[in-house]
This record gives C-alpha cells, structure tokens and sequence, in this order.
C-alpha cells in the first residue's frame, strides 16, 4: 500500500508528461505537414542559418 | 524541375489559362500581421523534398517576400510578402519552374479548429481511459476494500478532465438536439455517460463494490475515434475540392470616365460600369459589348461546344470566357443579378434528394434512444417492484443504460463510411459527407451533361497523322498565341515540334484567325475563307486551316473528344440495371451525335437550365432517384435538385460546390467505381447495424437481470466495437479480390487510363 503512493503519482505523471508533449506538439503545428516534415530530412542545406540562404544555392 | 512529372496527379486537367493579376492576389490575400500580407497558393505539383527546396528558394528570392513556405501534404504554399510592396511576381516565378499555381480560395477555417479539438478531446480521453482501465484491472483482480475505494477516488478525478473536455463535444450536440425537440446518436451517449459518472460516484463515496469509470470514459474514447476520423474524410475532401482552380472572375478592371483604371472586386461593380476584358479574362458580370470583337468560350455556360462570335451590342452573361480579343463591355447586372447568381438560386431552391434524406445513423438513432430509455426505466420500475431496494434498481438500470450506449452503433456507419471514402479517394474521387454515400448507393438514374462531362469539353485535333510535320510545328507555333479552343488543340498536338521559321508580329483577328510574317511569306491560320485567296477549292474545309501567302496548306480537324471510357461507363451503368440519359445544353445534332456514339437512347438537346432541373425533379416524381453528373453553370440547379450529384474537378466553382461527390481524373469510370463502392459500404454498414441489434438482443437481457458488472461491461463493449472496425476493413481487403460483376470490367482499364 506504501509504494502505492509514490507508484501512482509517478505513473500518472509520466502519462500526463506524454499527453502534454503530444499537445504541445499539436499546438505548435508539428502535425501540419507530416509528408513535408518526412522529405525535408532530406534537403542537404537545411543547416544554412537562414539569413545566408541566398548563397547555398543548390 | 520535371524530377516529378507534373500532371500525373491529374489533379484537373484544365491547363494554362492567365494566370491571376497581380491585383487579384491582392484581393486574395489577408494580413496577418502590420505589414505582412498572406496569400495561400494551391500547387498541386509539389511532389518531393527537391520541389520544396526549389519553390521555396526561387520564391524567397523575390523582392518583398518575407516567407515561403510550402506544405507537402496540402500541397499549398503560404507567402508572406510586405503589404506596402507590389505583390511579388509569385505566378511567373512558380510557372518557369514548371509549377501550375491558382489561388487558393480562404473561406472556411473554423473546420480545422474542429478538428483540433477534436485530437486534443482524443488524445485526453485516451489518457483517462488507459489510466483508470490499468486501476480497474487492478480492482477487478482482487484489490482489498481500502485499496479499491482509492483507486475509485483516483479514477473519478482522472474521468473529470475527459467528461469536461472529450464529453462537452457530446453534450453540446445532444443538449442542441433536444432544444430542438431532435433526438440524435448523442443523446443517449450523453445521458449514460453522466449517469454512469453520477452512479459510480455515489458508489465510490458509500464505499461501494462496482464504479463505472472506466465504462465512461472508454465510450467516449471509442467514439470520438470514430467521429475524428469521420472529421478528417470530409475535411481531407474539402481541402482537396477547395484547391481546385477557382473558375469564377475575383475581380475586374473598370474604365472609368476620367479614363483611369481600377481593379476591383466582382462584388462592387455596379451597372453602367466599363469593363476592359483582355482576352482569357472570364466575364464577371451580365454586360453588353461596347467595342471590339472576340469570341467567348459558353461551354461552362450553356453546355455549347463551339466559341460564339463577340461583337459591338451583343450580350455575354456572367462566366464565359472571352476568347481572341480584347472587349469593353457596359454591365447590365451586378453580380448579385448576373447569370451565376441566378444559377445559385435556382440551385437554393431545388434542394432535391439532399434535403429530405435522413442518414441511417440518424435514422437508427431515432427508433433506438426511446427503446433504450424506455428499457432502462422499466428495469428500474420492474426491479423496485420485485426488491423496493431503489439504490439496485437504480443500479442495474443504470447498468442496462451503460451497456446498451450505442458504441458499435456509434462507429458502425462512421467507420464504414471513411474506408469507403478513402478507397474512393484512392481513385481520385472526392465525398462530401457520409450520407452522399449511402445516397449513392440507392440510385437508379443516371443522367449525364454532354459537354465537359461525357466530352472533355475541349477540342482535339482529329487529323494528326494527314498533316505535314513541318505544316503541323508551324501552326503549333501560331497557335501559341491564341486562346482558342482550336488553336489549344492545335499547339497541343504540335507539342515540342520545332517550327522552322522565326515569325514576326503575330496578330491575331478575331472571328478569323492569327496571322504572321516570316521570311518574306504570309502566314495564316484560321477561317478558311479568310485564309485562303478566293477561287480556292477547299475552301469549304471545316475546321481552321493554314496557308502560305494565300495557298492552303494543311486543313486540320477538331472534335470534342469523348472522356476515356464514356462508352463502357454508360454500357458498364446500363448493364448494371441503371438506365441513362443525356441532357445537353448544345444543339441537337452535335448532342444526338455523342448520344449515338456511347449508345444513350434517352436524349435532349437544348435545354436551358430550368429545363434540366425539371427534368429531374420530374424524375423524382416518378419515383426514381437520379444521380446528376455534370459540370457547367448550367447544370448546376439540376446538381442541387438530384438525389446525389458528381462533378468532374474542372467544373465551373458553384457546380462543384453542389456537387457530392468530385472525380479529379479525366476517366468516368470514376462514377460504376463509386456506385459500386457506396453499395458494397450500404451492405457493410447493414451488417454492422444487425451485428450491433444482435449484440443489445444478447447483453440487454443479461443486464437487466442485474449480472453486469463494470468488468462484463467493459469485455462486451471493447469486443463490439472491435468487431464493428473489423468488419469495415473488409472493405479494402476484399476490394480487389472480390469480382463483382459487370461493374468491375471498367474498372482496371481505367485505373490504366488515368494513370496513363
């Protein structure tokens, strides 16, 4: 019964640690454009700091 | 960038028209922050992470742009761009990259705050549910008393925070459904879940054996799966029909008296107004021509094939497109009377089929709600009879509520019916809602529009192989400079054929042709009286010809060409029991023409769009239920009026919007595929309905004897469920196995067809 009271607080707070995470990312627009998230893993100069974007080219 | 062949998504094949002014995306655009202007774009090219890394660069190096951005999945692109800079020159830059762009039409956002409300009111509920089902396996196996009061007090205080954010969506709907003396699905789910809340609660505080928690909240996890993903077909369905080109004029330029000029919206112009048209402009309003001479393009209009010449006092309505030439056109109308308006009201009043079909759910839900809660109330007042213990009565009551809630039943169209849409969407077929699906399936008319509908509404050239190559690249060269239907069909067909000769000051005449110098030659394409000197023998030639200082050439001939398989689909409906018909807005000859080719005996000609819509209300007189599929201005009152409608994606704006169902690719035999998808889910939901009657005949009795308990509860209403979903997926695995008759003939080839 004593290990209840810290086991069940640890697990309901990891379940909450979870739902939050998956809300924050819904919030901040992560689920927008799942197809689009997938290809640009692929774009080389993703690293370029955007204000010299202009010279990487291609 | 042809990494990613453009045009095989077919998403419409409505090819090059002007591209949206500069003003025009002024219109179209919102600010979103002081100074910032957005515009969204629909490029339904975009492919792969080199499309986006192009766009996106080439887009960003534009003078005045903040951001691009491109979206993958929507296919659309959000630029943001100074607002007080001209707008950037957005469409010339997409289309030397090789991208159709159009504007893309912002009207209705609220849908996607549904349906994040709806993620959230899961991914809560899912939370909860997991949480108090892991406690209630717990007490189920044997928790000691002090133990299971805990881990009751626990579930309750979990369970709040899914019935006020998962269960609100549910209350609301139920508590507007009563206000209006309606009775809805939600309704019962709402009264058993507070009641079973309510119940365990009262359990848990007299430290009672049996709480309910569970069986709340896990109900209203099941069925908010089933009503997110019913949210996500319509609105995949939406985005993908709202980004289609928008056909109808935004805005037009007005002449005014001082000789300035102004672009404004369609709505501000009022009668009187100048209006320049340049050629490939669409009318906006209902107008007479003032000066100048071009042709229009009708087919949206009235379902006409053949350009209609334009000249000083004739009148164009509103939609047509001009052709050849400039015009100043006076309005006659605004656009609140013009000829689309009209349209739309004729379409608000038809409100056929549409209006008085009630869903199966909401039928089922109708006889079902009262049964329920009539049954419950007599178990209540039967066991107060047999025991006058009122906490048992009111418990086993509360039981047979909790078990008979309808979650198979919940999921049991829902479930059916976003398999169905996405096999159907698979195909490059657009559904509106559920219920146009179960509409679908009933019907046993067909009747089709001719032009844009049956035909692809644009010419073909028909004589490719009897003209000269270099006759042919020469013309394709000249007719790069024309809208004209004929002069498209011929630089179509032309392709990437080099002309030998460099021409100089292409003009084009309108009414005649286009006309060039090159080398010291006159060339002409065009009429053949007005190309060829007088005297000439074919001079009677049909179709445009080409000439040489006078000298016929190459005579080339055009035709409307039939849809890829028009004639199977009509032979492949007519053999599956559902008779044909063809009503054409054009002249008789030319429909009579079609209607023979395709084998259709049941034909009119020349009907206005009054006219069809009787037809088919005469139709549903009879007793018939029609699917309308047609795609002008002028079809779009007889779309409203049938019991369910299809369009292709390159009908006119309004005859989309009326639309049920919308085929995105060039063949027909979207329309067998979809009669045949929407019966086999009719059958599937059927099943589902008697398998969730069946399931209620077996538990009801076994709760009102009062042997439920929470954990009996929660076995039958996961496994109901369960077997509910399964029975739905039949539908994509037994799809292609299956060989349903004749129906399926047509279906292979045109998979081939559309692909091709």
């Amino acid at each position: 019964m004593t290990m209840l009271t810290f086991l069940i607080p640890v697990a309901l707070f990891l379940g909450g640690l979870g739902l939050v995470a998956f809300l924050w990312a819904l919030r901040s627009g992560q689920y927008e454009d799942l197809d689009g998230s997938a290809e640009r893993i692929l774009i080389d100069d993703a690293d370029v700091p955007p204000g010299r974007a202009d010279q990487a080219g291609r | 960038m042809s990494c990613c062949a453009p045009g095989i998504e077919g998403a419409a094949d409505i090819d090059a028209m002007t591209a949206p002014s500069r003003e025009e995306m002024r219109l179209a655009s919102r600010s979103v922050a002081p100074g910032v202007q957005q515009v969204d774009l629909a490029v339904p090219d975009v492919h792969c992470a080199a499309c986006i890394q192009t766009i996106e660069q080439a887009l960003s190096r534009l003078p005045g742009v903040i951001s691009a951005r491109v979206n993958l999945s929507t296919k659309r692109v959000g630029l943001r761009w100074t607002a007080d800079q001209q707008p950037p020159a957005v469409f010339e830059t997409l289309d030397r990259l090789g991208y159709r762009a159009h504007l893309f039409d912002f009207s209705g956002d609220q849908a996607d705050t549904t349906l994040s409300e709806l993620i959230r009111a899961v991914a809560v509920a899912g939370f909860a549910a997991s949480n108090i089902m892991l406690l209630s396996v717990s007490v189920w196996s044997g928790a000691d008393a002090a133990t299971r009061d805990l881990f009751h007090w626990l579930s309750a205080l979990i369970a709040i925070p899914a019935l006020v954010f998962a269960g609100r969506i549910y209350f609301r709907s139920a508590w507007s459904a009563l206000r209006h003396g309606r009775m809805n699905m939600d309704v019962p789910i709402a009264i058993g879940v507070s009641l079973a809340y309510a119940m365990s609660l009262y359990e848990t505080i007299t430290h009672g054996q049996h709480a309910y928690f569970d069986a709340a909240v896990s109900l209203l996890f099941f069925l908010l799966i089933g009503r997110t993903l019913d949210h996500v077909m319509r609105e995949r369905a939406r985005v993908a029909v709202n980004g289609l080109r928008r056909l109808a004029a935004r805005g037009a330029t007005l002449l005014r008296a001082d000789g300035s000029r102004d672009f404004v919206p369609v709505e501000e112009i009022e009668t009187g107004d100048t209006i320049l048209l340049a050629p490939g402009d669409r009318v906006p309003v209902d107008a007479v021509v003032r000066d100048g001479r071009s042709e229009v393009d009708c087919s949206l209009v009235s379902g006409e094939s053949d350009p209609q010449a334009a000249g000083p006092g004739m009148r164009i309505v509103a939609g047509t497109m001009n052709l050849t030439g400039s015009l100043t056109v006076v309005a006659v109308a605004a656009a609140r009377d013009s000829f689309l308006a009209e349209m739309v009201r004729l379409m608000e009043a038809a409100e056929g089929g549409r209006a008085r079909y009630r869903r199966i759910a909401d039928r089922a839900s109708a006889l079902y709600s009262p049964v329920v809660h009539l049954t419950a109330l007599l178990t209540f007042l039967g066991w107060m009879a047999v025991s006058g213990d009122w906490h048992r009565s009111l418990t086993i009551a509360i039981a047979v509520l909790i078990i008979t809630c309808p979650c198979a039943l919940g999921l049991a169209v829902p479930i059916v019916q976003v398999v169905a849409a996405r096999r159907l969407f698979e195909r490059g077929i657009m559904v509106r809602d559920g219920s146009a699906m179960e509409r679908l399936a009933e019907v046993d008319t067909v009747v089709f529009d001719k032009t844009g509908t049956l035909t692809l509404g644009s010419p073909r050239l028909a004589n490719v192989d009897a003209i000269d190559g270099d006759h042919l690249a020469i013309a394709g060269a000249l007719a790069a400079h024309s809208r004209h239907p004929a002069a498209r069909a011929i630089g179509e067909a032309a392709g990437a054929r080099r002309a030998v000769a460099a021409f100089a000051e292409v003009r084009e005449i309108p009414g005649c042709g286009l006309e060039a110098q090159a080398d010291g030659h006159r060339w002409r394409l065009g009429r053949a009286e007005w190309a060829c000197d007088s005297g000439d023998d074919t001079a009677d030639a049909a179709g445009p010809v080409l000439s040489r200082d006078g000298v016929l050439l190459a005579v080339f001939a055009c035709e409307d060409r039939l849809r890829p398989d028009a004639a199977s689909t009509v032979s492949a409906l007519a053999a599956d029991g559902l008779p044909v018909e063809m009503l054409s807005g054009d002249r008789e000859a030319v429909a009579r023409g079609v209607a023979i080719e395709l084998g259709i005996d049941k034909v009119e000609a020349g009907v206005l769009p009054a006219g069809k819509q009787k037809r088919i209300a005469q139709l549903a007189q009879e007793g018939h239920r029609v699917l309308m599929v047609g795609d002008g201005l002028n079809d779009t009152p007889a779309l409203a009026a049938a019991h369910v409608s299809m369009a292709p994606a390159t009908a006119a704006d309004v005859g989309r919007n009326a639309a049920d169902f919308v085929f995105l690719r060039s063949s027909l035999s979207a329309i067998p595929f979809a009669v045949d998808v929407s019966r086999r889910a009719g059958r599937l939901i059927r099943q589902n309905l008697a398998f969730a009657i069946a399931y209620n005949a077996v538990a009801v009795p076994i709760a009102i004897l009062g042997h439920v308990t929470p954990l009996v509860a929660a076995i039958a209403m996961s496994t109901s469920s369960i077997v509910v979903i399964v029975n739905a997926l039949r539908l994509t695995a037994g799809g292609a196995a299956v060989p349903a008759v004749p129906l399926r003939r047509v279906a292979a080839p045109g998979l081939r067809g559309a692909v091709a």
